[in-house]
């Protein structure tokens, strides 16, 4: 739903870094994005694809790594990955919660030619 | 083949725009609070409640966030100091303000003459969540005909706020809404957060909502103060 702002700068981010690296062509662009993060890489595709049209990252690769969710306890410290909708914790029970991964959405590298 | 290392978050822009706009707000002594809900909660009820009680003592300004239409604008135009209408309909992004929408509308906001500014979000439990606009305090409103469950649905918006509103409290012998199973959540996932009963039909609750307004405003200004003379 709210893709296409998040794509344009993923697009500014790649050729910028391109551009100082004097690339001619972005090959792929290594995205980062957390389980819990409200962004959908297919839409985020879709949107680089017409973003990046004439661009020297057209036709460049999108690569998610999925980063697991992760939280912890506040009653018990478990780190656990959450497994029920309640996000209970599976040592003591406990429902309060952080969240310590989960929410990234970054770009880790570029591959460039 | 290069490979370049980046590690730069893709939210970056969003957010150092919403910095600016939280020093231009603290330059000009203006709190501003960000106020969200899925739509019909009653984000706008709300507002009017919260100017009706707090216009006496502060001026108030209100930037009004929806897809289309001006009818919030219009319903707020007679009791705010100012209103900005922000149409999000032929913008990038129709789901959710965001901090690039807000930095125009306050450079037309009279912020030398305000001391607060209401902002409401578009009607949306997701996208809000993921982007911040440059205000001191982020609100959430569930009202009791949406259900208990919301917290559970929809975990980010509530996580990152300041303040739960449960709205529409007149309603609660007619709906299945348990509140001890909502605080529950909420306590969960942000044991921070206060939490406000309250129905803008009847005005129960709005007193207290209005003192911590008031509260967090004051203790603003304070700690704006401090940084100036450190």
């Amino acid at each position: 739903m709210h893709e296409l702002g998040v794509t344009e700068n993923i697009v500014n981010i790649a050729l910028a870094k391109a551009g100082e690296a004097q690339a001619s062509k972005v090959i792929r662009i290594n995205l980062v994005i957390g389980e819990l993060s409200g962004f959908v890489p297919e839409c985020i595709q879709f949107y680089f694809d017409s973003l990046s049209k004439d661009t020297i990252a057209q036709g460049a690769v999108l690569h998610f790594e999925s980063v697991p969710a992760q939280l912890c306890c506040r009653d018990c410290s478990a780190i656990f990955h959450p497994e029920d909708t309640l996000w209970s914790c599976p040592q003591c029970g406990g429902q309060s919660v952080e969240i310590l991964k989960g929410r990234e959405l970054y770009i880790e590298s570029l591959e460039v030619e | 083949m290069k490979k370049i290392e980046v590690i730069q978050n893709v939210l970056e822009a969003n957010e150092s725009i919403a910095k600016r706009n939280q020093q231009l707000l603290d330059k000009h002594k203006v709190f501003a609070i960000n106020i969200m809900s899925a739509p019909g909660a009653g984000k706008t009820s709300l507002i009017l409640h919260t100017m009706s009680r707090l216009r006496a003592k502060l001026n108030i300004a209100v930037i009004e966030g929806d897809v289309a239409s001006t009818v919030d604008a219009e319903k707020v135009q007679n009791v705010a100091k100012a209103v900005i209408q922000i149409n999000t309909q032929n913008m990038p992004e129709s789901c959710s303000l965001m901090a690039a929408m807000i930095e125009p509308a306050l450079k037309e906001l009279p912020l030398d003459d305000i001391e607060l500014l209401l902002i409401e979000n578009v009607g949306n439990l997701i996208c809000p969540s993921e982007f911040t606009l440059g205000e001191h305090k982020r609100v959430v409103i569930s009202s009791l005909p949406e259900g208990d469950d919301k917290p559970i649905k929809y975990p980010l918006i509530f996580i990152d706020a300041h303040a739960v509103i449960i709205n529409k409290m007149d309603l609660l012998p007619y709906v299945d809404f348990d509140i001890a199973t909502f605080r529950h959540s909420i306590a969960g996932l942000n044991p921070k957060a206060e939490i406000f009963q309250l129905s803008c039909k009847t005005g129960e609750g709005i007193e207290k909502w209005c003192s911590w307004v008031l509260k967090q405003l004051e203790t603003n200004a304070k700690t704006i103060e401090a940084s100036h003379t450190s």
